[in-house]
């Protein structure tokens, strides 16, 4: 395996995990979040900050995950006091509060980011690996959320929050659980992406990376697990596949997040089941 | 002095953001649906002023334009993209919102190329005027002229003719509505040409007022009238108004006062999101 292919493999990795995290929070429990980036930087940056102090990998990228889902554990109570579209606000608001404090942060960098971090001590293609061990732990995770007693909870919250209590259902606690393991697992993509660029930029974290995370959610079919790695996969090799994909890149996904939402708002996955039941 | 200059510059900065968050307001108090693509109608407006007032020298048929395209595209959006969408759940409009405001600005960035454009003739951009001791820019007032007389133009049209009066009606019950006559569809496609053709005029002013147009600049402003209108109360005109002017000098003085730990866009959602926890509903929302 080239270096080429392996920092390919190692962006799919990435992105899935962010995506499957996502899907956790806006596929199975119904919950949009517009600021799932933030807590990509959030794990991203305390890997970043304790590998230069040293820290093994292990721990770094344990302590971005253990950040970040506790981070998204408290912005998970803002889903508990506002719903739907004042949600998805917050949370957009929260993708710009972190980024504006760590832009203003001398001690994490400040708008250069934080750079000259560690190498991780293995071969590139090795890391590649790793990333997609983790990917397919991910997979597996959700896989069997989705089945397990929680998801089905999960779906209830989704389904009709104000009916999911009738049934004994704590709307409260499975919304935070959702939000802790979603948000957790962007600390990890975070962590695994410090000891890959080795650097790391603010701007990598912005509203636009958000939409894209989100784009991949939406396109594969909100809360099918192996849409989002399909969509993943597709988009994140997209702009390795052609100048022009790579030029308009951006311009692909709005104009795919258009045309999906406008005729299959289940996303490929819709689209697969409709095929299927015709 | 620095105080009260810092009040002031923050509600030039507010009557800017209302403007662009009436228009969001209208749309969310009656469809529901989060209209991203706002920003793109804003930087859509300044660009048509930008490029008519340099190819025909005329300041004021740039800024006629603006207003009337951007109206019409509005109303465009409206056709195209919600229409079909009405009946799934919100999240369904606002993502494809999502899409179209990055293909909108995307669009700019292939039509226009990436840099900015300058007007070629801004006297106003440079000549201020003191009133009581405060340095204003001539497109500073003219954007709390323009803002309150379209506001106050629009208030009248609501409480007084015929159609505002049918357009309150559908907002508050659309059944209702329709059961007396009054045609939804109309309303809306009023509802879009008033709130983009307000939001391409804002987008056209501030072009004027930094001499600059580019693709993003639609961005962060409608982030920005996004967390007013969900902190004035979703689908509350007055709500927003107020919060609009309060988010601006709120900012004024954050920018100032934070400075060494958040940046100027971060306070504004930062005051949002503490709002919220303890009121949820928004400023003037009702439960």
């Amino acid at each position: 395996m080239s270096a080429y292919i392996a920092s390919i493999v190692s962006v799919i990795g990435i992105n899935m995990i962010l995506a499957l995290g996502l899907n956790i929070i806006t596929g199975f429990c119904g919950q949009v979040s517009l600021g799932h980036a933030a807590f990509y930087g959030i794990g991203a940056y305390t890997a970043a900050y304790l590998a230069k102090l040293g820290a093994p990998l292990p721990l770094t990228l344990l302590a971005g995950t253990i950040m970040a889902g506790a981070i998204g554990i408290v912005v998970g109570l803002t889903s508990l006091r506002v719903r739907a579209d004042f949600l998805a606000v917050t949370t957009m608001g929260i993708g710009f509060v972190f980024l504006g404090f760590v832009r203003k942060q001398k001690w994490l960098g400040g708008e250069l980011g934080i750079s000259g971090i560690p190498a991780s001590g293995l071969h590139p293609v090795a890391y590649a690996a790793l990333i997609v061990a983790f990917a397919l732990g991910v997979i597996a995770l959700t896989l069997w959320i989705k089945r397990s007693w929680m998801g089905f909870t999960f779906d209830a919250v989704a389904d009709d929050e104000d009916a999911a209590p009738t049934v004994g259902i704590s709307v409260s606690i499975y919304k935070l659980t959702a939000f802790g393991i979603g948000t957790a697992l962007a600390g990890l993509a975070g962590g695994l992406y410090v000891y890959f660029a080795r650097i790391i930029l603010p701007d990598t974290f912005d509203f636009v990376q958000s939409i894209a995370i989100l784009t991949m959610v939406v396109i594969g079919g909100t809360g099918s697990v192996w849409g989002v790695v399909a969509a993943t996969i597709g988009l994140t090799l997209l702009p390795e596949v052609s100048r022009a994909a790579s030029d308009y890149r951006l311009l692909i996904f709005g104009a795919m997040l258009m045309l999906v939402m406008r005729f299959s708002p289940g996303g490929l996955a819709g689209l697969v089941k409709r095929r299927a039941a015709s | 002095m620095l105080f009260v200059e810092l009040a002031v510059k923050g509600l030039v900065y507010g009557c800017m953001y209302a403007m662009m968050a009436v228009g969001l307001t209208l749309v969310y108090g009656l469809l529901r649906i989060l209209h991203i693509a706002h920003a793109g109608v804003f930087a859509l407006g300044a660009y048509v002023a930008v490029v008519v007032a340099n190819a025909t020298g005329s300041l004021a048929l740039g800024f006629a334009l603006a207003l009337v395209v951007s109206a019409i595209v509005g109303v465009g959006i409206y056709r195209f993209a919600y229409q079909p969408l009405l009946g799934h759940p919100p999240f369904v409009p606002m993502i494809v919102s999502i899409g179209l405001f990055i293909v909108m600005q995307e669009g700019f960035r292939m039509v226009f190329e990436a840099y900015g454009i300058s007007f070629d003739n801004n006297p106003y951009y440079t000549s201020t005027v003191a009133i009581a001791g405060i340095n204003l820019n001539y497109v500073e007032i003219a954007m709390v002229i323009a803002s309150i007389v379209l506001l106050v133009g629009f208030g009248l049209f609501a409480s007084l003719t015929r159609a505002g009066i049918g357009w309150r009606a559908t907002v508050t019950d659309p059944q209702m509505a329709t059961s007396f006559g009054i045609d939804p569809v109309r309303v809306r496609y009023i509802n879009f040409l008033f709130g983009s053709g307000l939001a391409g005029l804002a987008g056209a002013l501030v072009g004027l007022l930094n001499n600059y147009v580019e693709p993003t600049m639609g961005g962060l402003v409608s982030y920005k009238a996004l967390a007013i209108i969900v902190l004035g109360g979703l689908g509350s005109v007055r709500g927003t108004l107020i919060a609009s002017l309060i988010l601006g000098v709120v900012e004024s003085y954050g920018a100032i006062y934070l400075a060494d730990v958040f940046d100027r866009d971060a306070i504004g959602f930062l005051f949002l999101i503490i709002v919220l926890m303890v009121r949820p509903q928004g400023l003037l929302g009702r439960k």
